[in-house]
């Protein structure tokens, strides 16, 4: 009976025969190697008396719950070779992320397709498998024979992922490349979907995931993760590195998450970052965490009293990449003084000439950097704020805290 | 890195400054590791020991404090280090169908633990007239919502502050005025003894002191915990002052057994509340404190048992766990959290006491099987180049702890022998 699916767990101790129908010996792993083929197995190892040995996908004439038979028996000894990903050593078992539920999962076993492919047959792999089903196969496996064991889990719906959507979990950056593994179905994730995969993630894997990842996605799923755990991640890195990242984060949690480094540490990536961003967070870090300045951020957008309508919109577009945030434009006078606030729905109704001072909530409501952070929650609950602006102690902007500052601290409590 | 040479300011009072911080940053897995470990069930076999043999037992505690630094320093290592839980690593480096039936194992010696524990709040607070049928449902209800509804970290914290309560022993072991100086000798003079009861009595002190349960608990609160290897100098503090804090409330229970109990007519107890009953005669402050410690710690480890078998079954078998999750995302877990503590209380109330007792041996038992496979897979995985990098042991370390885990390995067995043949 010619099977079209096989697993890994059936592969593993599978015989293999010459062309004479003797047996050699008994498959102990099979490899991938991705910078041939991402999908086809390449080598199969084979361990005979007493060394291993590997044969090449092309020497195989048919596959099925029998055996392997060979079309071509030169067996090659094993070498260990850093290009392969060794299906049981470097899969089962392991941790994988799901790229597309956006988990990590924990390999059972692999779905190959066996496909004859110009007068030889290759196993291509379909699926990694996770759940129950895949457990009651590798529990049994060698207990029962092959074909009870498939009708035993066949009743138990299958739990797979597809091997485009798996990303594999490899602490080694060289071992990554020579792999080809990429990170690109990473990047395409949600931040906090991302932050919630390496919340689940041992530290050493962590850090190499966001070494790999460009310093952009990078920064936004470090934002999303927990403090303690952005100042380990941190920590993992190189300086230069972290300071990429730091970088490309809003000041305050930029601020926040060196907060939790050690002086040193947060120094030397400090010492890395650009000019301007290093200002800024410098600047938030002298403020004591649970105040008004240790919350606030210094992404903010403010005007001259006198702007009109027009002025606004000049000013928006050119800080397009706050506009995903930004719920509120402030005014200033001469002396860059807080003087207003005013939402910008209100800029679409009104004409391009109007002054934006027009425009301005009726009460100014502000805190001086050094408030208390329980009174700006409180703050924000009667008033209904989405931001507050917060003063130095000459009136002038310092910073902005945002409704989702204080999501944060809420949660936290 | 760049840093200046010039050592930095104050450089002794930072660097203690610094070390203190980061020591209170990382407190909470040993501690109470090491006191789950003075469960219902061990402080039954203290009272028992003092009761019955006085002061003799007590120079036990050193080596057992001994043993149970070496096999929960590495638990702690192991997870600094790799970041990853003991029943990961097993799955990992040892399969899947090994995993599978370790963690049956443990379900099962953790179920009959959690039975014991139930057992434990029942029999105190029977003491003050409080049926079984109000206190034991209270008591499963009361775990289940402060461990489901609460978050780790302020669950931690409950935790920690339950620590606090057994200072309780220590306060009841003064009230009953024991006899000091007896106990600073036997402290250190080892008496051994060739009765079969002596022996097991030793047994069972080693065996009831280090179980396979903590050994996956330490691992994963450390990793919980966020613990790395560069602060694993602090962690490793934490978990050598847990372990002898185990042993110093020990000492407290035999001796204020052996005080007043002993003292007055050596006795075997029926359960650790009789213990508590015979503190009585020597004040009630004695006795109160007494059932207070048993009553905490068992209702402390009634919280932490079934919850951290949850954790590390689903762990292992590659199940969604955490408390973190809603219960579509990680059914498994829930059900299997939900079930230990049903079971577990429900037993105490519909099985016969004569036969929870032989339920409760049969927990020894599964403990005893199941801790030397436990404690061989850890001297391997430790030892493994490729997880642990320069943190393996070294080969003075493998002889201390090879050494150890053989001791362990004989004592458990032992008192498997014994148990089955009936004569603990």
């Amino acid at each position: 009976m010619a099977e079209t699916l096989l697993f890994l767990t059936e592969l593993l101790g599978l015989k293999v025969y010459d062309l004479k129908r003797k047996a050699l010996g008994r498959i102990k792993d099979a490899a991938l190697v991705p910078l041939i083929d991402p999908h086809r197995i390449d080598r199969y190892l084979i361990g005979g008396d007493r060394a291993w040995f590997t044969i090449r996908h092309d020497q195989v004439q048919s596959i099925d719950l029998e055996g392997i038979f060979l079309r071509d028996e030169q067996l090659t000894p094993y070498h260990n070779d850093e290009y392969m990903l060794r299906m049981a050593r470097d899969l089962l078992d392991q941790q994988i992320i799901d790229a597309q539920g956006h988990k990590v999962v924990r390999v059972t076993d692999v779905t190959f397709e066996i496909r004859s492919e110009n007068n030889h047959t290759a196993l291509r792999i379909l699926e990694v498998d996770v759940g129950i089903r895949s457990m009651v196969r590798q529990i049994l496996k060698g207990v029962l024979p092959p074909r009870l064991i498939r009708r035993l889990q066949a009743p138990i719906s299958p739990h797979s992922i597809r091997w485009e959507f798996c990303n594999i979990v490899e602490p080694d950056p060289q071992r990554r490349l020579r792999l080809n593994i990429s990170n690109q179905a990473l990047a395409k994730m949600h931040p906090a979907d991302l932050a919630d995969i390496m919340e689940d993630l041992a530290p050493a894997e962590r850090g190499a995931i966001f070494a790999a990842l460009d310093s952009e996605t990078a920064a936004d799923a470090l934002s999303e993760v927990d403090p303690k755990m952005q100042a380990s991640i941190l920590e993992s890195m190189e300086a230069d590195k972290a300071a990429d990242i730091v970088e490309e984060m809003a000041p305050d949690e930029a601020a926040d998450a060196l907060a939790e480094l050690e002086e040193e540490a947060s120094e030397a990536i400090l010492k890395e970052m650009d000019s301007e961003p290093k200002t800024e967070v410098r600047e938030l870090l002298e403020f004591e965490e649970d105040t008004a300045g240790g919350m606030m951020t210094t992404e903010f957008l403010s005007l001259p009293e006198n702007a009109t309508v027009n002025d606004a919109a000049a000013a928006l577009k050119g800080n397009e990449e706050l506009l995903e945030v930004l719920n509120t434009i402030f005014l200033v006078d001469a002396g860059e003084k807080l003087v207003g606030a005013v939402p910008v729905a209100r800029l679409f109704l009104a004409d391009g000439t109007t002054p934006v001072g027009g425009l301005r909530f009726e009460t100014l409501i502000k805190v001086p950097a050094s408030e208390k952070q329980d009174r700006v929650t409180e703050l924000f609950d009667k008033y209904n704020l989405l931001t507050l602006p917060v003063v130095d102690d000459e009136g002038k902007l310092a910073g902005v805290i945002t409704a989702d500052d204080i999501i944060s601290v809420l949660r936290q409590k | 890195m760049n840093t200046p040479d010039l050592p930095p300011k104050g450089p002794t009072l930072k660097r203690f400054r610094t070390r203190f911080l980061i020591f209170l940053s990382v407190i909470g897995p040993g501690f109470i590791t090491a006191n789950v470990d003075n469960d219902a069930g061990g402080i039954y076999t203290y009272s028992q020991a003092g009761a019955r043999w006085g002061y003799l037992p007590l120079w036990t505690l050193i080596p057992i404090t001994i043993l149970l630094i070496v096999t929960q320093e590495m638990c702690s290592r192991m997870g600094a280090v790799t970041g990853k839980g003991l029943s990961d690593l097993i799955r990992e480096e040892f399969g899947l169908r090994v995993t599978f039936f370790v963690m049956i194992g443990l379900v099962l010696a953790n179920l009959s633990n959690v039975m014991a524990e139930f057992a434990g709040i029942a029999s105190c607070l029977e003491l003050f007239h409080i049926s079984p049928f109000v206190s034991v449902p209270l008591g499963a209800v009361l775990v289940w919502v402060l461990v489901v509804k609460g978050n780790y970290r302020s669950v931690e914290k409950v935790f920690l502050g339950a620590c606090v309560v057994y200072v309780a022993y220590v306060i009841s072991g003064v009230l009953v005025k024991p006899d000091w100086k007896e106990a600073a000798i036997y402290s250190v003079k080892p008496v051994l003894m060739f009765e079969p009861s002596y022996i097991a009595m030793l047994i069972a002190m080693v065996g009831t002191s280090i179980a396979p349960w903590m050994q996956f608990y330490l691992q994963a609160a450390v990793v919980e915990k966020g613990i790395t290897a560069k602060e694993y100098a602090e962690s490793r503090i934490e978990v050598i002052a847990g372990c002898i804090m185990t042993d110093v409330i020990a000492f407290f229970i035999i001796v204020a057994c052996a005080g007043a109990i002993w003292s007055v007519a050596p006795r075997d107890i029926k359960d650790a509340a009789d213990a508590a009953l015979g503190l009585k005669p020597f004040g009630k402050y004695a006795y109160l404190f007494f059932t207070a410690g048993l009553l905490n710690a068992s209702f402390f480890s009634a919280s932490i048992l079934p919850l951290s078998t949850a954790y590390t079954v689903c762990e292992g078998l590659g199940f969604e766990s955490g408390v973190d999750r809603r219960f579509s995302e990680a059914p498994f877990f829930y059900w299997l959290y939900t079930l230990l503590i049903v079971v577990g209380a429900g037993a105490v109330l519909l099985v016969p006491s004569g036969q929870l007792v032989q339920v409760i041996l049969l927990s020894q038992v599964l403990n005893g099987v199941l801790l030397p496979i436990v404690l061989i897979f850890m001297v391997l995985l430790i030892n493994r180049k490729s997880l642990m990098q320069e943190w393996t042991n070294s080969g003075a370390y493998n002889f201390i702890t090879w050494t150890s885990v053989a001791i362990m390995i004989g004592l458990t067995l032992a008192l498997v022998g014994i148990t089955l043949r009936g004569g603990a």
